[in-house]
C-alpha cells in the first residue's frame, strides 16, 4: 500500500449487542490512534436508582442489557444482600447457579455461533452460513434453546426474568418441574462437545498478548455468581475492594467509562479470563473439551475466545444437570431480611466478564448511590489495546482485510455496547 | 422464472437494552422460518448485510432521547411502509423516561465526569411521539408469541391478533388464584394490559406493568385497594413508575400520589 492518504468508513459494526464506532488513524506509515468510540444514549441507571428502594433494584438494573439481564439480577443481589449481612442458604445458591448456567448457555452459544463464526467461516450472519451449514446452525439454535428453557422455567421467561429478588427467588421450582429440562440438556451436552470440534480447526490469525486477567475465584466451584477477585499479577481481594483497584475514567470518544488500575494498567474481564485463573475447577467434561479443542490452561489469543466459550457451554451445561438432579427445594424460597443503611457490593461473573455493582441505602432503604461497572466498559481499553497491536504489524495488508479482522477482534469480547453504547462506525483514516 | 419479492424487514435501535430485538433471536425453533418468509434487510444485531431501503416493515426498538435520534427516526419512518414499535422503550418511553420528571443536567453529573461532552435531550419520549406509529407492540420485553404473530399477519396482509385486555384475564386463563385477594400482595394486573400471559402471579409476585397501562384503565380504584394494604403514597407512586412511566395512565396516577418523586 503506496497511498499517503485513505480513508474508509464502514457505517456500523454489526454483529454485537448496541453500537459503537472504531477509529483508526494511520499517518506516514505509522498508527497514530485506535479508539473504540461509544456513543450509546446515556440512560443513566445509576442516577434513577437513586431514591428507588433497594430491594426494586435486580427488576430495574437487569433493564440495563437484554442479552445478560441475569447477570445484572445476580449481582445487584449480591450487592444489596452485602449490606444487609444476608447470606443464603445452600439450595437457593444452587438455584441462583443454576439460572446462572442458563444464561451462559444460551449467551455464549449466541455470541459463538450467530454473532462471532459468521467472521471464520466468511457470512454476514448465521442465517446465510444455514444454507451450507445448516446442521451446525440448527444444533446450535437447539442448545441455546436448552439454556433458554432453565432461565425460562427458572425465572419466568428469558429476558428479564421475574422470579429473582433480594435475598432468593419469588417461587421455588418444584423437583419434577425441573426434571423435564433434564433429556435436552443431556443431549445439549453431547452436541456441545462435538459443536466444539469443527471450531477448534478453524483458522485463528497468530496473535497472542500478555493481558493482565481479572476474574472471580471461589474455593470450590468455577466463578459464577460469588468470589473474590484476583488476578494474573496477584491480587486477590474481597469484592468490597474493586474500586481500590479498578477506577473509572472518562474518556471524550465513549459514553461508556473506560476502566484502569491504579498503576494505570489494562485488565481483560471474560471467558480468557475466568478460564486461566480458574482452571482447576473446570468440571472433568469442560477440561476434557478444552483439551480435546487443543487448548492450554492459559489462552493468551483472544481469537481462541470462541473456543472458551464453548468450553464454559460444556461446563455450564455439567452443572445443570448436576444442580438438577440434586436439587432439594428449601424450606422457604427467600430470606426474610430488612433493608438497612449501609454500603454494599457485589460482583459476578457475567458470560462477558466480571459485573460490579455498588450502593448506599439510607435508613429509610431508599438508594441514594449507586455505581455499576458493565465488563464491557472494562474491556474498552484492552479491546483498543488488541487493536493497536493488531493493526501496527499488518498496516501493509488491504484496508478490506484489515477491517475485517478488526471487527472480529471486537467480536472476540462479545462486546455489549448496549450497557451504554450507540454507534459502532469504523474508519481507516490514512495519512 | 424469478420468485416473487419476499417482504422486506428492518430492525432498528434507539435507546434501549436490546432485549426486544433479542427476542427474535431467541425465537429458535422459529427464526429460520420466519428468516425464510422474509428477506431480512437490515438486522445489524444479527447480521453484518446491510441493505438500503425502502423497507415494507421496520420493527423499531427503544426511545428517543438524543437530537440525532430524533432526525433518524424521521428518516427511518421515510423509509418503511409500516412502522411497528417493539416493547416498552419505544412504546411508552422505557425506564430511561424517569428523567422527564427529573433535572438531567444534575443525572449527567452524577454519572459523568465530564458533563459537557454527553450530548442527551432532556426527556426520553416514545416513537409515536415523533412520527406515525402503525402498531406497537408492548411489554418489557415483548412477548415472542406476540411478535411472532405480528409478523405471520403483517406477512399474510392481516390485522395482528394482539390482546388489548388485562392482566386480570390471563390470570384466569392460566388458573392462577388472584395474588391480590388472595395473599393481599401488590399487583398492577387489573390495569396493565395482557400479553405476557400472568408470568408474575404464576410465580407468587404482584404483576408490576411492564406492558404498560390496558385500554381504559382504572387506576385510581386499583390505587384505593393497594392503600389499604398499607402501601404509602411514595411507594404507590415508584409502582407505577418503572418501566412504562411516561404513559399517560401510569405517569398521572403516580403523580397524583407523589407530585415531586
Amino acid at each position: 500500500m503506496t497511498e499517503t492518504t485513505r480513508t474508509i468508513e464502514v457505517n456500523q459494526l454489526a454483529r454485537v449487542e448496541g453500537e459503537g464506532a472504531l477509529h483508526l488513524a494511520i499517518d506516514g506509515g505509522q498508527l497514530t490512534a485506535a479508539q473504540l468510540r461509544i456513543f450509546e444514549p446515556p440512560r443513566y441507571f445509576e442516577a434513577l436508582l437513586r431514591g428507588r428502594d433497594c430491594r426494586e433494584a435486580p427488576d430495574i438494573t437487569a433493564r440495563i442489557c437484554g442479552i445478560c439481564p441475569v447477570a445484572y439480577l445476580m449481582s445487584s443481589c449480591a450487592a444489596i444482600e452485602d449490606l444487609c449481612g444476608l447470606s443464603v442458604p445452600a439450595p437457593i445458591a444452587d438455584l441462583r447457579r443454576l439460572l446462572y448456567c442458563g444464561e451462559w448457555i444460551e449467551s455464549h452459544v449466541l455470541h459463538m455461533f450467530m454473532l462471532h463464526l459468521p467472521d471464520f467461516l466468511g457470512y454476514p450472519d448465521a442465517v446465510s452460513m444455514a444454507r451450507e451449514h445448516g446442521d451446525l446452525v440448527r444444533t446450535a439454535l437447539r442448545i441455546k434453546k436448552a439454556g433458554n428453557g432453565i432461565v425460562a422455567l427458572l425465572g419466568g421467561r428469558e429476558i428479564h426474568p421475574i422470579n429473582v429478588r433480594i435475598g432468593g427467588f419469588y417461587r421455588l421450582p418444584t423437583r419434577a418441574e425441573l426434571a423435564p429440562l433434564r433429556d435436552e440438556l443431556a443431549w445439549a451436552l453431547d452436541a456441545a462437545e462435538q459443536a466444539l470440534l469443527p471450531l477448534a480447526a478453524l483458522d485463528f490469525p497468530d496473535f497472542e498478548r500478555a493481558y493482565t486477567f481479572v476474574a472471580l475465584r471461589h474455593d470450590s466451584e468455577y466463578p459464577m455468581g460469588r468470589g473474590r477477585l484476583v488476578s494474573s499479577d496477584g491480587i486477590d481481594l474481597p469484592v468490597a475492594s474493586y474500586d481500590d483497584y479498578l477506577t473509572e475514567h472518562h474518556v471524550r470518544h465513549s459514553t461508556s467509562l473506560h476502566s484502569r488500575t491504579a498503576a494505570g494498567g489494562v485488565v481483560h474481564l471474560g471467558p480468557l479470563a475466568r478460564y486461566a485463573l480458574n482452571h482447576d475447577r473446570l468440571t472433568p467434561r469442560a477440561r476434557a473439551a478444552a483439551q480435546a479443542a487443543g487448548l492450554p490452561p492459559v489462552v493468551r489469543n483472544p481469537f481462541r475466545s470462541i473456543l472458551v466459550r464453548g468450553v464454559e457451554v460444556v461446563l455450564a451445561l455439567e452443572e445443570a444437570l448436576r444442580l438438577i438432579d440434586g436439587y432439594v427445594p428449601g424450606d422457604t424460597p427467600a430470606v426474610a431480611f430488612e433493608p438497612r443503611a449501609g454500603t454494599g457490593y457485589g460482583a459476578t461473573e457475567a458470560p462477558r466478564g466480571v459485573l460490579y455493582h455498588r450502593y448506599t441505602v439510607g435508613e429509610d432503604g431508599l438508594i441514594t448511590d449507586a455505581k455499576i461497572v458493565a465488563p464491557t466498559s472494562v474491556n474498552q481499553a484492552v479491546i483498543e489495546a488488541d487493536l493497536r497491536h493488531y493493526v501496527e504489524p499488518n498496516l501493509h495488508r488491504p484496508d478490506a482485510e484489515l477491517r475485517a479482522v478488526c471487527e472480529t477482534a471486537i467480536r472476540n469480547y462479545d462486546p455489549c455496547i448496549s450497557c451504554s453504547a450507540h454507534f459502532l462506525k469504523l474508519t481507516v483514516e490514512r495519512r | 422464472m424469478n420468485a416473487p419479492a419476499k417482504p422486506r424487514l428492518a430492525v432498528w435501535k434507539f435507546a434501549s437494552c436490546d432485549g426486544c430485538q433479542l427476542s427474535l433471536l431467541d425465537c429458535e425453533d422459529e427464526l429460520l422460518a420466519v428468516a425464510d418468509g422474509v428477506e431480512i434487510a437490515l438486522f445489524p444485531e444479527a447480521s453484518s448485510r446491510m441493505l438500503p431501503g425502502p423497507y415494507d416493515v421496520s420493527l423499531v426498538e427503544g426511545s428517543i432521547t438524543t437530537a440525532h435520534d430524533r432526525e433518524r427516526i424521521q428518516d427511518v419512518r421515510a423509509q418503511s411502509r409500516l412502522l411497528v414499535t417493539i416493547g416498552a422503550c419505544a412504546t411508552a418511553g422505557g425506564i430511561q423516561a424517569l428523567r422527564n420528571l427529573r433535572d438531567v443536567e444534575e443525572w449527567k453529573r452524577i454519572v459523568y465526569a465530564r458533563p459537557d461532552w454527553i450530548d442527551s435531550l432532556a426527556t426520553s419520549t416514545p416513537i409515536a411521539a415523533h412520527v406515525k406509529v402503525d402498531y406497537e407492540l408492548r411489554g418489557c420485553p415483548v412477548s415472542k408469541a406476540q411478535l411472532l404473530e405480528l409478523l405471520a399477519a403483517l406477512l399474510a396482509g392481516r390485522r395482528p391478533n394482539v390482546a388489548t385486555s388485562s392482566v386480570c384475564e390471563e390470570c384466569k386463563a392460566r388458573g392462577t388464584a388472584c395474588v391480590l385477594v388472595a395473599h393481599g400482595t401488590p399487583c398492577l394486573g387489573p390495569v396493565t394490559q395482557a400479553g405476557c400471559g400472568a408470568i408474575c402471579p404464576a410465580y407468587d409476585r404482584g404483576c408490576y406493568g411492564c406492558f404498560g397501562p390496558k385500554e381504559t384503565p382504572n387506576p385510581a380504584a386499583l390505587s384505593e385497594q393497594l392503600l389499604a394494604l398499607g402501601m404509602d403514597r411514595a411507594a404507590l407512586g415508584r409502582f407505577y413508575r418503572t418501566f412504562n412511566a411516561a404513559a399517560p395512565a401510569f405517569g398521572d396516577e403516580a403523580q397524583r400520589h407523589d407530585p415531586q418523586p
